[in-house]
């Protein structure tokens, strides 16, 4: 073994290299004679630059040593992160830090970023229709959409009424508007809050609303309220520690109403009803509705578990109802304790790229070990997380959590506010550059 | 020694290693569960630390503190309970090995 190293050193180097040389072919180092030009493997289309499809591109490109092409179809212009945007209604971040380029993923992993929506996919013929940039073949598949909403599990949540009850759950434009709406309301007003039953996007991310929203409060409009309508029986993610922050900083502001499912609004009088007949009223109202797989998912019939979530094979992230097509993030049926989360659908993005290195080398892909976590920031300062180790169970057929591994923080604190926005940065890097 | 036939065969161009190219052993892809923390590959000058072009015994003897619990932390002793001691050397190897 120990006579190889040398030239391993030098491989190894020149993989530590073809990370910045932009998807060029690896270069051999001297004695490397056939190894000039890389080996064509395929063609990868990717549906969705967030954080699964975007995070999917680029390590496809990285682990192929840019053997496989890839196309990453965006319909939007911009990386908009909702991983902070709640700190952007508070007023504790600017807008424009959460909003990134794609170029990164041009220049450095030579990736095809084509501003598109997909409209078709044709799974026999391995190929994608777009609205205004023509057809893409492929040899597989990725569809990351994130999620779409059900408007209608809301009488009167209507294109009309959304014009000004918005949800924010998809960071961009949203995201503004409700800020607007905060900064405009009068001092002494009232912020209503609902969240849907989960599954949704984001566990933890509507309690982290709340509390940034709190802090605003309790900062620039001392008399202002929030009142949280939660679906769910309980605060389902972190519920000690948001309670406690609740409990200690925001006792005057935040009023918690657990099993307060919103099936009904009136725009006009600023009115929701909930499924027993209560009611309740807001100046402010972000209503957040159930989520499914993000459409295109459903249009190409790839949602095939309760009617909302897309079935994977949780090796290969492969969907159980279309071959040679590959589905990450939001849009898939969740494994057993693992969240809609950004941090995981970077994981997810990995994985599937991972899988299809081997495939498309004449390989058998291995499960590989997944993780989450999810930071909340409680104020403009203080941070918790809650966190997990995710590892292939074959009989399971499924990524479980390790026994042991995981947990939640002790207390909000300073440094893991740090940390948080250091994830932030660190995250979108690891996505987008 | 794993992650050395790894990236050979992720080159794709192992047989010219040598006459008798190495058994290809998958790439440890789980050391890219680090990289949305601690940066791609390890490299980040942030509030959480970088870890590539650490020493590999600093590494491995920290990831086991965290682990056993000997070493406090905010996150890292959580994580590290999730993977084996085997899985903790590859780790410390390939980070000490990336720049
Ligand atoms: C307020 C809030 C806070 C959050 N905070 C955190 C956090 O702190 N940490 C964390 O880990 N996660 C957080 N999340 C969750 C995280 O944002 C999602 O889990 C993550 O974005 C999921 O990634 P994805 O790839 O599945 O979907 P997305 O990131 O939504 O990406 C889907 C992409 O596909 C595009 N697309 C969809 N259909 C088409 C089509 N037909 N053609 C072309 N493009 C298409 C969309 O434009 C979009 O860019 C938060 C979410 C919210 C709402
Ligand atoms: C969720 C973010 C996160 C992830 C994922 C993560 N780390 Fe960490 N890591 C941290 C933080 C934060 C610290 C600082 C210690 C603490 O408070 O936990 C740290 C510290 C460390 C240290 C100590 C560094 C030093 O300077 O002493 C090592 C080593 C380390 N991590 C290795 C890893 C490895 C290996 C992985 C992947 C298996 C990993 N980390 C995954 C956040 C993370």
């Amino acid at each position: 073994m120990k006579a190889f190293n040398p030239d391993r050193r030098r491989l190894l180097q020149a993989v530590g290299a073809s990370a910045t040389l932009a998807g060029a072919a690896l270069l051999p180092a001297p004695g490397f004679a056939a190894a000039a030009r890389p080996r064509r493997l395929g063609r990868v289309v990717v549906v969705g630059a967030g954080f699964g499809g975007a995070t999917a591109a680029k390590y496809l490109r990285k682990w192929s040593g840019g053997a496989i092409e890839v196309v990453l179809i965006e319909r939007n212009r911009e990386f908009v992160s909702c991983p902070t945007s709640n700190e952007v209604l508070s007023g504790n971040r600017e807008y424009e830090s959460i909003v990134h380029s794609y170029d990164g993923l041009r220049k450095h992993w030579g990736i095809k970023v084509v501003h598109a929506s997909v409209t078709a996919i044709d799974a026999e013929r391995r190929r994608v229709r777009t609205d205004s940039a023509g057809e893409f073949a492929y040899d597989r598949l990725i569809v990351s959409p994130g999620i779409d909403f059900n408007f209608g599990a809301i009488a009167g949540y209507d294109d009309k009424a959304q014009e000004s009850i918005l949800h924010a759950w998809k960071a961009g434009p949203q995201t503004l508007a409700l800020r607007k709406q905060l900064v405009d309301l009068a001092d002494g007003g009232t912020y209503l809050l609902s969240i849907p039953k989960a599954p949704y996007r984001c566990p933890p991310g509507p309690y982290e609303r709340a509390s940034q929203i709190a802090h605003y409060f309790k900062t620039q409009k001392p008399r202002s309220k929030i009142i949280v309508l939660d679906a769910n029986d309980q605060i389902i993610s972190k519920g000690k520690l948001f309670s406690a922050v609740w409990q200690s900083d925001y006792k005057d502001i935040i009023e918690y109403r657990p099993g307060w499912n919103v099936t009904e609004v009136d725009a006009a009088n600023r009115t929701v009803t909930s499924e027993i007949g209560d009611r309740e009223r807001g100046d402010v109202l972000n209503l957040v509705p159930p989520q499914a797989a993000g459409r295109i998912a459903r249009d190409a019939g790839l949602v095939n578990a309760n009617d909302r979530w897309c079935a994977i094979d949780w090796i290969t992230l492969e969907s159980t109802a279309a071959s040679h097509i590959h589905v990450l993030g939001d849009a898939t049926l969740s494994a057993p304790l693992m969240p809609k989360s950004g941090h995981m659908a970077n994981q997810h993005g990995k994985a599937a790229a991972a899988a299809i290195v081997e495939i498309l080398s004449g390989r058998t892909p291995q499960p590989t070990l997944m993780a989450n976590t999810c930071y909340s920031l409680v104020d403009d300062r203080r941070a918790i997380h809650v966190d997990s180790v995710h590892r292939y169970d074959p009989e399971k057929k499924a990524p479980i959590v390790v026994a042991g591994s995981g947990g939640v923080s002790s207390a909000p604190s300073v440094e893991e506010g740090l940390f948080t926005r250091a994830w932030a940065r660190n995250i979108w890097s690891d996505v987008l550059n | 020694m794993k992650t050395f036939f790894a990236l050979a065969g992720l080159l794709g161009c192992a047989g010219a290693l040598a006459a008798e190219p190495p058994p290809a052993a998958p790439f440890p892809y789980f050391v890219a569960n680090c990289f949305n923390c601690h940066g791609t590959e390890g490299n980040t000058k942030s509030a959480i630390p970088a870890i590539a072009g650490r020493e590999r015994a600093y590494l491995e003897a920290t990831l086991k503190a965290f682990k056993d619990g000997s070493k406090q932390a905010t996150i890292m002793h959580q994580l590290a309970k999730g993977y084996t001691d085997e899985e903790i050397a590859v780790l410390a190897d390939y980070f000490s090995r990336q720049r």
